[in-house]
């Protein structure tokens, strides 16, 4: 394999603790080596920014539901595609984008992995179909597992052991990598088309709470060792006053301790927080106000958290979550079409398109709320940035993102000059109050790189320019000793990386994509368990009379996972 | 030596039953069980006598001549690139890779991307575009449904086993009584045979389903008192009746099928019922779905609005962005305007299906055609070239999708017939040959040197007189 | 000789879908498409036997059938001719902008045709193209 050196970059390392130090970095067979042979070629970063390839923990780029977002929104394509370029597919979408088109702009921005959010188990070959299609980026799914009936009614019986074994299996049959748990309860009341509001809701039925889902999930997890932690999207998303929720399924870590050998140290991942921080009790500017500061506080003396926001960017585009009851409420707010799939004993899922208009003064507040989460965080390697994609804003708009946390000015002049409520804004946000907070590129690099690649375990392969690494390396038009001072150079470098490798393959040179036909992984979690003859039978038993597919066609063939990548927990051994 | 193979996935109807047994011998199927009589009737035909075992150019006289896969290839490789707008019509009847690997071949041609929704359920992608799908998996019918309509669909017929397996007979978690406890509506203006599972059944008149569904909305919003005395034929006190029904109901589920696409209105009876699911909503549970036809007609809907964002009526022939406009670029409206200058019939049999005054356009307008199926059907008796491939779920597996767009995984159950290509390899290797081409420095000319050119199209209303 | 103007659909039947999947070629697929289902009182206006052919003509072609009553009962009013190349003969093929032929709910007329031949799928589907030869390759 050819050789590389990035000569004379600035290279920004959290991992290493490398902050703009002047450095080559070399790339052979598809690692980061120490040095190369005089034949390598030479990459000319001068001037220039170097990163390791950024990580995504959560955006919903694959499987039925994004798909079914394509699908059901065809003005999502109309005069808002690019021009296909002569050496690419074509590149069809806005907010919900085409396989194609999400690994091309995910590798515009440099980055290398991205963690499909959702994987609802009995569609698990859908996801993989399409992680199959989409190039350049490595990808891996979560399987949505907080309404699934085996794990309610072992929940209920406090048995950690059966829950394990039987997630255990679920990451083994759909080529999973982490427990997501979307509106633990709430989505199981959907399918009778009710909801749980707090973390003490009964489920219907199954007679559980969401916070005895969660606790049941977070033991579960630890007592697999998984590389992640739970992942959760918790109850009440999206309603004014739901903060105390929030906080109320935050608390709920309290007592536990992380538990594997990936250097985790988090028991729970909260997802797209901003959704979460909303005080009032209605969607009116008289009440509807910013609650971040309180749930960050909570977040920055609590180390067993991380968080990533679903930051908001002014856009239209198409919400879509396993919250089934949400976007049934959604569609009552904004009277837009409305897609649901209810998923038989394990999840559902709910789409709607949504305009985040700065007309508006709500989408302004969330806008704040979203820049205040990273912005109040202590600990940047515990926060990550998102957009949830593509239910606050589309996933390439992340530049922009970073334009506004590492800019005051790109910030306080949309408040002052595009927000058509920008006052009251300020009045009810805390946005004011961190008007002059900018945050640097080498924290940035904690959001999008080493921080996140921790959260999900994957520090080993991901996140880093350690000697060994595999080389995703990304290489940006920003001088880190010589600031734009116009902020929209952040959002021109961070959208169109100069140079991008992947596994050492250049993969985008001089801003253009020159080679996208390299591998990409699919990387799963094998979980090994005891054997557990009650939960084989519980299996058996539940496809014999709830399931409508057979046992024997659930799992995932392994012809249909793409490039697979195991990380083997074997809690036997 | 015999061999059971359990748990084969039908290739037949949108149900896609996974339930099959299937006693090979020898390569050859010998019994099929668990399977409706058509699902059986498919697997037999994998074994019978006189496949077509290799591609076959078509000769002036009508004979055909078996040619190597080299030539066909070639042949459509060719085709594909001197054509200006070239049409891939059919997929109903294939996997998800071939389906695939079609898309890069289509992409690369500057082609029309068309699949059987186009002439099926693609009025329903129209009211989805509007109105939007809210849904389920089947086993939520199974499992939950109390209520089950089943307006305009047969499954008695086109979905044999789908009352049995997920609506109206099967016993699920929550509804242990099975048909005891469930409420099943049918409304056709036929009484059908799935009619004759009904607890109610009623008869709209043939194209007015619209009204009637205008006035179950109307008692859902509480006008009930307004309706008129007959609606589209049904009686007001039968319509309060199954109104009465639906919202007692803890869980209703509507089924809609070719009765609502087919009829005057198309999308906007399609459009309706899916507003009449919002509205039940305002009272209980409710969902609906599409009785998708062929077992994986929902697979070229998904895997293009990936790889694309549009399900169907994809003209690729701009080369920059992909269009969608049925009507415009629906294959059986580019047929009637003469539009197109090639044609590949895969999976499907345009020859059949389509009206025959659409598709004499093609067939009969002297412009080179393909067929790739794995048996003669209509579209191969009149195609320069069919070339045979592997039939999905019998001689190849792959992942199709269900009528609820769950992904199947199918199985091979016997080797391909005399060493048949599958589709995927088939589109790969077309792809191939096409990049062959290109570079030898085939262009894109409209020009066809093995047909005359397209003759005059008359104007629709003159064929009509 | 009566003439009925009726309403006619195209739908699925189980029979045809077996028939279907042995080949469009056979004698099955024959003698399972290529017949009108109608209302009982219609047909006994028509004044003829089962089985008798008739003539069944739309706005844009004819085609010729063997006409019964049929298990799944029409409406008077209603006639329906199993989905396949002998319905598409005369279903019209306006789309109404969606791409989708006019498969249900057409007007035709039947009439007793009871000396006409009903002609085979190929035969059919090779003269509407000019491919013809006159000899049916595959025989049923």
């Amino acid at each position: 394999m050819t050789e590389y050196i990035i000569k004379n970059g600035c290279v920004i390392d959290p991992t290493q603790g490398i902050n703009g130090q002047k450095m080559d970095i070399c790339i052979k067979d598809g690692k980061i080596v120490d040095k190369v042979s005089n034949s390598a070629k030479v990459i000319d970063a001068t001037g220039k920014t170097v990163m390791a390839g950024g990580v995504d923990i959560h955006s919903h780029v694959a499987g039925p539901k994004v798909d079914a977002g394509r699908l059901f929104r065809p003005e999502d394509k109309l005069f808002k595609s690019p021009n296909r370029k002569s050496n690419l597919r074509m590149e069809m979408g806005f907010s919900v984008p085409s396989v194609s088109k999400t690994g091309y702009d995910y590798a515009r921005m440099g980055y290398g992995f991205v963690m499909e959010a959702a994987m609802p188990p009995l569609e698990a070959a859908h996801v993989h179909e399409e992680i199959r299609d989409t190039p350049i980026i490595d990808e891996a799914a979560m399987p949505v597992l907080g309404n699934n009936w085996f794990l309610l009614e072992y929940f209920k019986n406090h048995e950690i052991e059966n829950a394990g074994a039987y997630a255990s299996w679920i990451l083994n049959a759909t080529r999973g990598y982490a427990l997501k748990c979307v509106n633990p309860g709430g989505t199981e009341a959907w399918g009778w088309g009710l909801n749980c509001i707090t973390i003490h809701d009964k489920v219907p039925y199954f007679d559980i709470t969401p916070a005895e889902i969660v606790k049941g999930l977070i033991e579960t997890n630890e007592y697999l060792r998984l590389p992640h932690s739970i992942h959760v999207h918790a109850n009440n998303l999206g309603n004014p006053g739901n903060y105390t929720t929030t906080l109320d399924t935050l608390k709920l870590v309290e007592g536990y301790k992380a538990n594997n050998d990936f250097g985790r140290e988090q028991v729970m991942h909260h997802t797209h927080l901003q959704f979460h921080c909303y005080g009032g009790d209605s969607f009116k500017s008289s009440s509807f106000e910013s609650k971040s500061k309180e749930v960050m506080d909570y977040v920055n003396k609590q180390k067993g958290l991380t968080i990533d926001t679903g930051n908001v960017t002014l856009d239209e585009t198409t919400t879509m979550t396993a919250d089934g009851p949400f976007e049934y409420h959604l569609t009552h707010l904004n009277h837009l079409k409305w897609t649901n799939v209810d998923i038989e004993l394990e999840t559902a899922a709910g789409i709607v398109p949504f305009i985040y208009d700065p007309k508006t003064y709500i989408a302004g507040a969330q806008w704040a709320i979203g820049l205040e989460l990273p912005l109040f965080a202590k600990d940047k390697d515990r926060c990550f940035i998102t957009t949830d994609h593509p239910n606050a804003g589309p996933f390439w708009r992340y530049p922009r993102i970073y334009k506004w946390l590492l800019s005051a000015n790109a910030r306080n002049d949309l408040i002052k000059n595009e927000l058509k409520y920008g006052d009251k804004v300020l009045d009810t946000t805390y946005i004011g109050e961190l008007s002059d907070k900018e945050i640097s590129l080498y924290e940035l690099a904690q959001m999008t790189r080493s921080g996140v690649a921790k959260a999900l375990g994957l520090s080993n392969l991901y996140g880093s320019l350690k000697t060994g690494m595999n080389a995703n390396v990304a290489v940006y038009d920003i001088d880190p000793e010589n600031l734009p001072s116009d902020p929209e150079q952040y959002e021109t470098a961070f959208g169109n990386v100069f140079a991008f490798f992947k596994d050492g393959v250049l993969c985008i040179e001089n801003h253009d994509i020159v080679n996208y036909s390299m591998p990409k992984k699919t990387v799963w979690v094998n979980s090994i368990v005891p054997e557990n003859k009650q939960v084989e039978r519980d299996i058996r038993d539940k496809f014999l009379h709830s399931y409508t597919v057979d046992l024997e066609n659930y799992a995932v063939q392994e012809e249909h996972v793409h490039n697979p990548y195991a990380i083997k927990v074997d809690i036997t051994e | 030596m015999q061999e059971v193979i359990k748990h084969v996935a039908c290739p037949y109807c949108g149900a896609c039953c996974d339930d099959l047994e299937v006693t090979v011998d020898d390569g050859k199927i010998i019994e099929v069980k668990n399977a409706c009589i058509i699902g059986t009737e498919i697997y037999h035909h994998a074994s019978r006598e006189g496949r077509v075992g290799t591609p076959r150019r078509r000769q002036p006289d009508g004979t055909y001549k078996d040619i190597t896969y080299e030539e066909a290839i070639d042949f459509t490789a060719k085709m594909l690139i001197k054509a200006k707008k070239p049409l891939i019509f059919g997929f109903g009847s294939t996997n998800c890779e071939g389906m695939a690997a079609a898309g890069r071949v289509a992409e690369d041609a500057g082609a029309v991307l068309d699949n059987c929704a186009s002439i099926c359920h693609g009025s329903s992608f129209l009211a989805i575009f509007d109105t939007g799908y809210p849904s389920c998996t089947l086993g939520e019918v199974k499992n939950r449904a109390d209520v089950v309509i089943y307006w305009g669909s047969n499954p008695a017929h086109a979905h044999p086993r789908h009352m049995s397996r997920y609506g109206i007979f099967p016993r699920g978690f929550f509804t242990g009584k099975g048909a005891r406890g469930r409420k099943v509506i049918v409304i056709d203006p036929r009484y059908t045979d799935t009619a004759r599972c009904a607890n109610q059944f009623l008869q709209v008149q043939q194209g007015h389903d619209y009204e009637l569904f205008d006035a179950f909305r109307m008692v859902m919003h509480g006008y009930a008192a307004d309706v008129p005395a007959i609606v589209a034929g049904v009686p007001k006190e039968k319509i309060l009746e199954a109104c009465d029904v639906i919202k007692a109901g803890r869980y209703v589920h509507i089924f809609f099928g070719m009765g609502l696409c087919h009829s005057d209105g198309r999308n906007h009876n399609v459009d309706i019922a899916i507003n009449l699911v919002r509205d039940v909503n305002e009272y209980t549970k409710c969902t609906i779905m599409a009785m998708r036809g062929h077992y994986n007609i929902a697979g070229p809907g998904i895997v293009w609005a990936w790889q694309f964002g549009f399900p169907y009526c994809i003209d690729l022939t701009k080369g920059s962005v992909a269009h969608m406009n049925p009507g415009e670029t629906s294959s059986v409206d580019l047929a009637n305007r003469g539009e197109i200058d090639a044609f590949i019939n895969i999976g499907t049999d345009a020859g059949a299906h389509f009206p025959i005054r659409a598709f004499e356009k093609i067939g009969g307008a002297g412009i080179p055609m393909v067929t790739i199926d794995p048996s003669v059907n209509m579209a191969a008796t009149v195609s320069d070239v069919h070339i045979p491939v592997a039939i999905v779920g019998v001689e190849t597996g792959g992942i199709c999708y269900r009528m609820d767009n769950v992904p199947i995984q199918y199985r091979a159950v016997v080797k391909p017939f005399n060493g048949i290509l599958t589709d995927e390899q088939l589109f790969d290797k077309i792809y191939e040959r096409m990049q062959e081409l290109k570079n030898a420095g085939i262009e894109c000319d409209g020009t066809w040197d093995y047909a005359t050119p397209l003759a005059d199209v008359r104007p629709i209303k003159e064929v009509y007189q | 000789m009566t003439v009925l103007h009726l309403n006619m659909v195209t739908q699925r039947a189980v029979e045809e879908g077996e028939a279907m999947e042995s080949g469009k070629t056979t004698q099955k697929y024959f003698d399972v498409c290529s017949i009108i289902e109608m209302n009982a009182d219609d047909f006994k206006e028509l004044g003829i036997n089962l089985n008798t052919v008739v003539k069944v003509t739309s706005e844009c072609g004819e085609v010729f059938v063997k006409s019964t009553i049929g298990r799944q009962t029409c409406p008077r009013g209603l006639c329906h001719i199993r989905q396949g190349v002998w319905a598409n003969q005369v279903v019209p093929p306006r789309t109404q902008s969606t791409g989708e032929p006019q498969y249900s709910g057409f007007p035709v007329t039947v009439e007793p045709a009871p000396e006409a031949r009903v002609v085979p799928a190929v035969e059919l589907v090779q003269k509407a193209c000019n491919k013809w030869n006159g000899k049916l390759l595959w025989p049923m």
